[in-house]
């Protein structure tokens, strides 16, 4: 490296990545990493590019990106939410519940819908109007779901769904439908949080809540519909998660919190808020899902995993903390 | 030069700057044993880069330090206050949940035989101590968060003592002190000065510096104005020092178009600092708030903007009687606030200029569910130019990216799409550089001669008394007076800015 002291020459080495990063910020990182991804385990291990893997990959981690989105404007809005698995463990057996007693289906996949709405609505009062930071809020949250999700059912397993009721396993034109979920919402979302005056005040709040607030943003009511909007998408999340397999398990997914909270964070939304993209997250969360199944596809132990995600998520949070420094906010 | 020689610290030619803003500039300063010398400034004329010279806080880029005739130089407040120089800030820096005796030795402690820590001279030096500062009162193993503001005082002084301090500085002691504890406070420092102790003054408060200082020394902009002996001075000639005299020179102030009144206040009350304010602001006029930090000036801001919502009292717009809950309720109004701390209250740093330019006015600006992208741009775009906001990256630049000036040119920008009727402008040029300051000017008054009412809160009286039509002067959350432009001099505000407090408040 004879010239790597020469000024110019160690600022276009450094250029490629930097100025990607510039430009379009943390999604476009993870895109690259993501085809890099399957370029070079594809190349390890053709049977990883195979539609049966594929499918596992993007349909069967659909709802993790789907809880994502919420998330991703959770914590823009400068809060954060950790009882979202335990959320989408209890309206998933509300939804197989409803389903097998014999409901409409349609009742069955709105009802989690509207509870999740319900369940985040009184989160979201507690945080805005109480003002109990939203971590304490949602720990106590997570231990009522929690417990009493195990209390009520024991523990039983839901089994003899009816058939119309898995619509994670439809493949309309013979793609599957949770793909379509995740496309469509997540552009929704992503045009909603960009285009729209509801979603500029989630960064505004995000940024600096009380310059929001002298700017006549009135915080508390964004905030608590911040919190039934995320329910709302536990809700979609919910189903797709309870309808992929003939069963539902009574329990909580075990992590599912926190695999939802890194796929935001990876995706690019920073931890203290006001900014990030909705984008960024589920771009995220089909990464892992990605890693995953690279660890098994080229024979390193999956135990690997939540290590890999959580040298990512360090890396990620020491790039915001950066980024942040050089524009004098820290 | 009188005093240098049996002065215990002198500097001379002190000079300080930081990125390129020369902050003080070749000052001669010195404190004699047993003597009070006051200093006095006003905000950011280099009083207490001075005293952070001499607490070993900042390295001076020029001039010499003496001690007793002996040239030094400190790298820190540690080698400042092992040759006997200590500081009673004016934020006390104690640990609430230790002893006072735990407080005074911190850092210090005196050792036993064994190396363990001597807890029984800790506390028999920490009581000796007390008693010598007359507050025998005061138990060595109480926990500081259990004392008031004064007592607390009175223990920095007392750890300041416990290091053999021969210089004490006290920046702004009585700022939060109620009347009784002032005159404690007082006798405390007049005994200190008995023993020989050379104390640095740092109060905007004239009784005080009338009743205590042998030496008063006025800065201004960051140079020494002078130093006199207490009775050479009186308190008119010490405000005018301050302030200097090319008041006139600094604001071109264009003729005024003063329309009806706008804004009524009558009997507003919100908490201890908003106290039966009454007063009104016509079309056109600018009306300035002068106080002393902390005299409720802000809070008057807060309260009218529905920032913090009055208890009591009447405003009236146009006329009619509204009521004011929320910042939002405000704007719809007719009002904006450009706030006292631009980081705080004014911008989302993180955004860009085009999305904090219309912060407040996002929801008119969307139609249906989105905003009118164009349209946002095209005004962020306007108000770069009009304002000349000097931004490399254009109206996509985030906000924190930008020097202070022009940080404040967009948080008024930003208000200015609300299209106010009244503007309350909040110290709307601190930390703003000298140019920018001017053009700031410039658009206040361009703003007052289209006919807005404009209420403009400032610590600096130069800018109070240039730009107001009228003077409003506050002390201690009560109204003192309503001065005329022709009226209103240095002298006559400083005068009610600095008026001993209301005995019945004391009360």
């Amino acid at each position: 490296m004879a010239f790597a002291d020469h000024p110019t020459a160690r600022r276009s080495e450094r250029s490629l990545l930097h100025r990607l990063y510039s430009a379009y910020g943390q999604e476009a990182v993870i895109l690259v990493a993501m085809v890099a991804l399957f370029v070079i385990v594809g190349l390890i291990n053709p049977r990883f590019l195979s539609p049966e893997n594929l499918n596992t990959i993007f349909s069967g981690n659909a709802y993790i990106a789907v809880a994502a989105i919420g998330m991703a404007m959770i914590i823009i809005t400068g809060h954060i939410d950790v009882s979202v698995g335990a959320l989408i463990g209890v309206l998933a057996t509300i939804s197989g519940t409803l389903a097998v007693a014999g409901y409409p289906v349609w009742v069955a996949w709105l009802v989690p819908i509207l509870v999740g709405m319900a369940v985040n609505a009184l989160v979201g009062a507690m945080v805005a109007y109480a003002r109990i930071p939203s971590i304490v809020v949602t720990l106590g949250m997570l231990s009522i779901l929690r417990g009493g999700l195990i209390s009520v059912t024991g523990g039983a397993w839901i089994s003899g769904l009816p058939k119309e009721f898995l619509i994670a396993q439809a493949k309309p034109l013979g793609v599957p439908a949770p793909i379509y979920f995740m496309v469509i919402l997540t552009l929704a979302a992503a045009f909603w949080m960009r285009y729209s005056a509801f979603g500029r005040s989630l960064y505004a709040i995000g940024g600096n809540p009380e310059a929001a607030r002298a700017s006549g943003i009135p915080i508390e009511r964004r905030t608590v519909m911040v919190f039934v909007i995320h329910g709302a998408f536990a809700g979609l999340a919910t189903l797709l998660f309870a309808t992929q397999l003939q069963i539902i398990q009574s329990t909580v997914p075990p992590n599912l919190e926190l695999t939802v909270i890194t796929a935001a964070v990876i995706g690019g939304v920073s931890i203290l808020g006001g900014t990030g993209t909705v984008i960024g997250s589920t771009l995220a969360a089909i990464l892992f899902a990605a890693i995953g199944s690279a660890l098994i596809f080229t024979n390193v132990s999956a135990y690997w995993l939540r290590a890999v995600i959580g040298v990512l998520i360090l890396v990620t949070v020491l790039a915001d903390m950066i980024r942040r420094r050089r524009q004098g906010r820290a | 030069m009188p005093g240098t020689t049996d002065a215990f610290i002198s500097l001379t030619g002190a000079t300080k700057s930081f990125n390129g803003i020369t902050v003080l500039k070749n000052v001669d300063f010195d404190v004699r044993p047993g003597e009070v010398h006051a200093l006095l400034g006003e905000n950011g004329a280099g009083k207490s880069t001075l005293i952070k010279i001499i607490s070993g806080l900042y390295t001076p880029d020029g001039g010499t330090i003496r001690i007793q005739g002996e040239t030094v130089s400190f790298s820190s407040t540690r080698d400042a206050s092992k040759r006997g120089i200590a500081t009673v800030y004016q934020e006390l820096l104690l640990f609430p949940e230790l002893t006072i005796a735990e407080n005074i030795f911190l850092g210090a402690y005196p050792k036993s035989n064994w190396g363990g820590i001597d807890w029984d001279t800790v506390r028999e030096r920490s009581r000796a101590l007390l008693d010598s500062l007359d507050s025998a009162e005061l138990d060595v193993d109480t926990k500081v968060a259990r004392l008031s503001v004064a007592q607390r005082q009175r223990v920095e002084i007392a750890k300041a003592l416990s290091r053999d301090a021969r210089v004490l500085i006290m920046d702004e002691p009585t700022a939060s002190l109620a009347e009784a504890d002032v005159q404690r406070l007082m006798d405390v420092v007049r005994a200190l000065r008995a023993r020989g102790v050379a104390i640095i003054y740092v109060s905007h408060r004239m009784p005080e510096i009338f009743a205590l200082a042998d030496r008063v020394t006025v800065l201004r902009d960051g140079a020494l104005i002078g130093t006199k002996e207490i009775g050479e001075v009186t308190e008119a000639s010490l405000v005018a020092m301050m302030v200097g005299r090319s008041i006139d020179q600094l604001f071109p102030k264009p003729e005024p178009i003063i329309g009806d009144v706008l804004l009524e206040v009558e009997g507003l009350r919100c908490g201890r600092l908003v106290r039966d304010m009454t007063f009104s602001v016509r079309r056109g006029e600018i009306l300035g708030i002068a106080g002393l930090v902390g005299s409720g000036r802000t809070e008057t801001a807060l309260t009218l903007f529905g920032i913090t919502p009055a208890e009591a009292g009447t405003i009236r717009i146009d006329g009619k009687t509204v009521t004011i809950r929320s910042p939002k309720e405000a704007r719809d109004l007719g009002i904006a606030y450009v706030p006292e701390d631009r980081g705080q209250q004014g911008l989302v740093k993180a955004m860009t200029i085009r999305q904090n330019v219309s912060m407040a006015t996002i929801d008119r600006l969307s139609r249906g569910l989105f905003i009118r992208f164009a349209d946002e741009a095209a005004r962020a775009v306007e108000a770069v130019k009009r304002f000349g906001i000097r931004a490399r990256g254009g109206i996509e630049q985030p906000v924190g990216q930008l020097s202070g000036g022009n940080q404040q040119k967009v948080v008024i920008a930003k208000w200015l799409e609300t299209a106010p009727r009244i503007l309350i402008l909040d110290e709307p040029t601190r930390g703003v550089d000298v140019g920018a300051k001017s053009e700031i000017h410039a658009i206040i008054g361009e703003l007052a001669r289209t006919g807005v009412a404009i209420v403009m809160i400032s610590s600096e009286l130069p800018e109070v008394l240039g730009m107001s039509d009228r003077v409003l002067v506050m002390n201690n959350g009560h109204l003192v007076t309503i001065l005329d432009r022709a009226e209103a001099t240095a002298e006559s505000v400083g005068a009610a800015m600095t008026v001993a407090k209301n005995r019945k408040d004391a009360a």
